[in-house]
């Protein structure tokens, strides 16, 4: 298992440096200048301009701004943002925890429904239930999430007034930051409301994000259950007399939830990147909104870093799987 | 009163009958032999008894009996009490039939915790003590090993000690030594028959194998397209066959063959669903059938102790009775 986990390790040195060539060229071959992009509409004269450049290290040719910027990766340095000009790796410390707790929340809304629904699906097949869970799933999965998030926004916040419509907490509130989640820091102080607060304006955004996610999880559960309920072992669990729930949660889900766990992982380190469309539309200050602000404002450490901590962050949950995969099946266990 | 008893029992899959009309008997401490080719219905009516047919397949039943007991009648809970205690069934591939994801220990646990409960200890004092029955070295540390750590011989004693764990009445064992080698084969019919004879179980064999029939049987049940052809005691039905079937059944052996340049074999295939003639469901393939053969279903005729459902039953010579 240390092998294993070393090995896996050693693939993601080469990655990094896939990762850094590829966003450092994708990010440049956009048209246009960050610097001229910072001055706006008022413009920059040519000295100006010139000065600017050099300051930052843009009249370099762009094989040796690469070997900088690798260089300074290399000692763990991001870079500061060009426009903010504080270190990239602030930002994104900054603003994770937003799209963690979001993620967090959007992912157990996505296990805790898309599980069972997939097992009963499957157990049921056949049925109106097994046919709307698959017709949902499926709606749930090609409908565009903007859409989705304003027509919940819509319904729930604007004509029910249940929900609030955006953002993470009522202005009234004022909380200290002190572990960066919300729920918590709300639960720690001692502003009377803030929790529920904090809570109503969770559910929304969760929902939307958590639903491609339950849809997959949910096909996915559904599949691998049909599969694994027509094995020979299902046969042997059944004719030993044990009660049918029992042949179901234990023997038949065990074994379907081995496919099940690899989509939850990855499901959940697309979650993490950041979900641009539902932060932007929910005025959700994490990181998916940050990049997708910092990519109009062509402020290169910003895309470049975000990025590769991105990138970090998938690697690290593909390899949580893979450790996860081995300890629900033995078969992988014990291959070395 | 017999231990298992089943009267006209039918299982259906929407237009298709896997079982047809099928009646026997099974008593304390007999050894019943099922044969019959792919698809004639053996392993349908056997999981029929086990209650593991599931929706869509159908049962009908005049009687299917376990000591006495309507199977069929009884609640489904009270009826899971009795299968895999006093009724238990091994299959056809052991490599499959166990969960790769539990170990062996608790697989068999398990069968034990559910039919008779006991403290943790007690369960695996016994479970070891089933491993070391079925012939399995150093049981202590076979019980932490899992399913894909076993040879196939190794996984059908395992699949055994589960089956027997309760103590059952009546074992199925359907097929239980076709996915196996043949020196295995051999090894697992002995403990079986060995396991039979201590604990007087009554037990099925489903087999292809003719000659192991032969051999460990005492009654022996012929079955084609789902129905039973020919049933008697074991000597007698291989020695003298009275119906075609079975002729051709044990003509098809090699050892029947010898000197010949081909084995002889019995030409077509068991009818499915398309196309199950009129009259006698052999007939298509029975080298003596006669246009009454093929419009008039024959009728079981013969003693009680030996049935042949023909109509024109083969003497002791081989030949049809007119």
């Amino acid at each position: 298992m240390f092998q294993f986990i070393l090995r896996r390790l050693s693939l993601v040195i080469p990655t990094f440096f896939g990762i850094t060539l590829l966003t450092f060229t994708l990010i440049h071959m956009i048209p246009g200048d960050p610097i001229e992009v910072m001055a706006g509409e008022r413009g920059v004269s040519a000295e100006r301009h010139a000065m600017l450049s050099a300051e930052l290290g843009f009249d370099q040719p762009l094989y040796i701004q690469y070997f900088r910027y690798v260089g300074g990766v290399l000692q763990g340095d991001l870079g500061n943002s060009l426009v903010t000009r504080t270190p990239v790796l602030d930002e994104f410390l900054a603003l994770f925890p937003a799209t963690v707790e979001l993620s967090i929340c959007a992912a157990l809304f996505a296990i805790f429904i898309g599980l069972p629904a997939g097992i009963i699906a499957a157990v049921k097949r056949g049925t109106i239930f097994d046919h709307s869970v698959m017709t949902v799933s499926l709606t749930g999965y090609s409908m565009p999430i903007f859409w989705w998030a304003l027509l919940l926004m819509l319904i729930f916040s604007v004509n029910l007034g249940w929900t609030p419509v955006s953002g993470r907490i009522d202005v009234v509130y004022w909380i200290d930051n002190t572990t960066g989640f919300m729920l918590i820091d709300t639960w720690l102080s001692d502003e009377e409301g803030a929790f529920t607060s904090a809570v109503s304006h969770l559910i929304l955004p969760s929902i939307v994000l958590g639903t491609i996610p339950m849809a997959v999880i949910a096909r996915m559960t559904r599949s691998s259950m049909l599969e694994v309920l027509s094995e020979d072992y299902i046969r042997t669990a059944r004719s030993k007399g044990i009660a049918p729930w029992r042949v179901i949660v234990i023997h038949a889900l065990r074994n379907a939830l081995i496919p099940v766990i690899t989509v939850i992982g990855l499901q959940v380190g697309i979650l993490l990147s950041g979900a641009i469309l539902t932060e932007t539309v929910f005025a959700w200050p994490g990181i998916g909104k940050w990049l997708i602000e910092s990519i109009g404002r062509r402020d290169y450490p910003v895309v470049q870093g975000g990025i590769l901590i991105v990138a970090t962050i998938i690697i690290v949950v593909n390899l949580l799987v893979d450790i996860m995969y081995g300890v629900i099946n033995p078969r992988i266990r014990h291959s070395h | 009163m017999s231990l298992l008893q089943l009267d006209n029992l039918s299982v259906t899959f929407g237009q298709f009958k896997a079982v047809d009309n099928i009646s026997y008997k099974v008593e304390e401490g007999e050894v019943l032999g099922i044969v019959g080719e792919s698809g004639s219905g053996k392993s349908v009516s056997s999981l029929s008894i086990m209650g593991l047919i599931d929706f869509p397949g159908k049962i009908e039943a005049d009687t299917l009996s376990f000591d006495g007991q309507n199977l069929l009648s009884m609640p489904e809970k009270q009826r899971r009490k009795l299968t895999g205690s006093e009724i238990a069934m091994i299959f056809q591939d052991p490599m499959t039939s166990l969960n790769p994801c539990f170990t062996v220990g608790y697989q068999i646990i398990e069968a034990l915790k559910t039919h008779q409960g006991g403290s943790k200890k007690e369960l695996t004092k016994r479970a070891i003590e089933l491993l070391m029955q079925v012939g399995i070295p150093a049981p202590e540390t076979r019980l932490a090993a899992y399913p894909h750590q076993l040879s196939g011989g190794m996984s059908q004693r395992v699949m055994i000690a589960i089956a027997i764990a309760c103590n059952p009445r009546l074992l199925i064992a359907d097929e239980p030594t076709t996915a196996l080698d043949v020196t295995i084969q051999a090894q697992i019919i002995d403990l079986l028959i060995e396991l039979q004879r201590k604990k007087k179980m009554g037990l099925v064999l489903i087999t292809h194998d003719l000659a192991l029939v032969a051999e460990v049987a005492h009654r022996v049940i012929v079955m084609y397209a789902g129905q039973i052809v020919e049933s008697g005691p074991a000597a007698e039905v291989f020695s003298t066959p009275q119906h075609p079937y079975t002729q051709a059944l044990l003509k098809s052996l090699p050892e029947s063959s010898v000197g010949q340049s081909r084995l002889d074999a019995l030409s077509g295939v068991v009818p499915g669903v398309y196309d199950r003639p009129m009259g006698c469901l052999l007939s298509p393939r029975c080298p003596y059938a006669t246009d009454h053969c093929r419009s008039v279903e024959p009728s079981t005729q013969g003693t009680l102790e030996r049935q042949v459902k023909c109509h024109t039953p083969l003497d002791y010579e081989g030949r049809p009775t007119a």
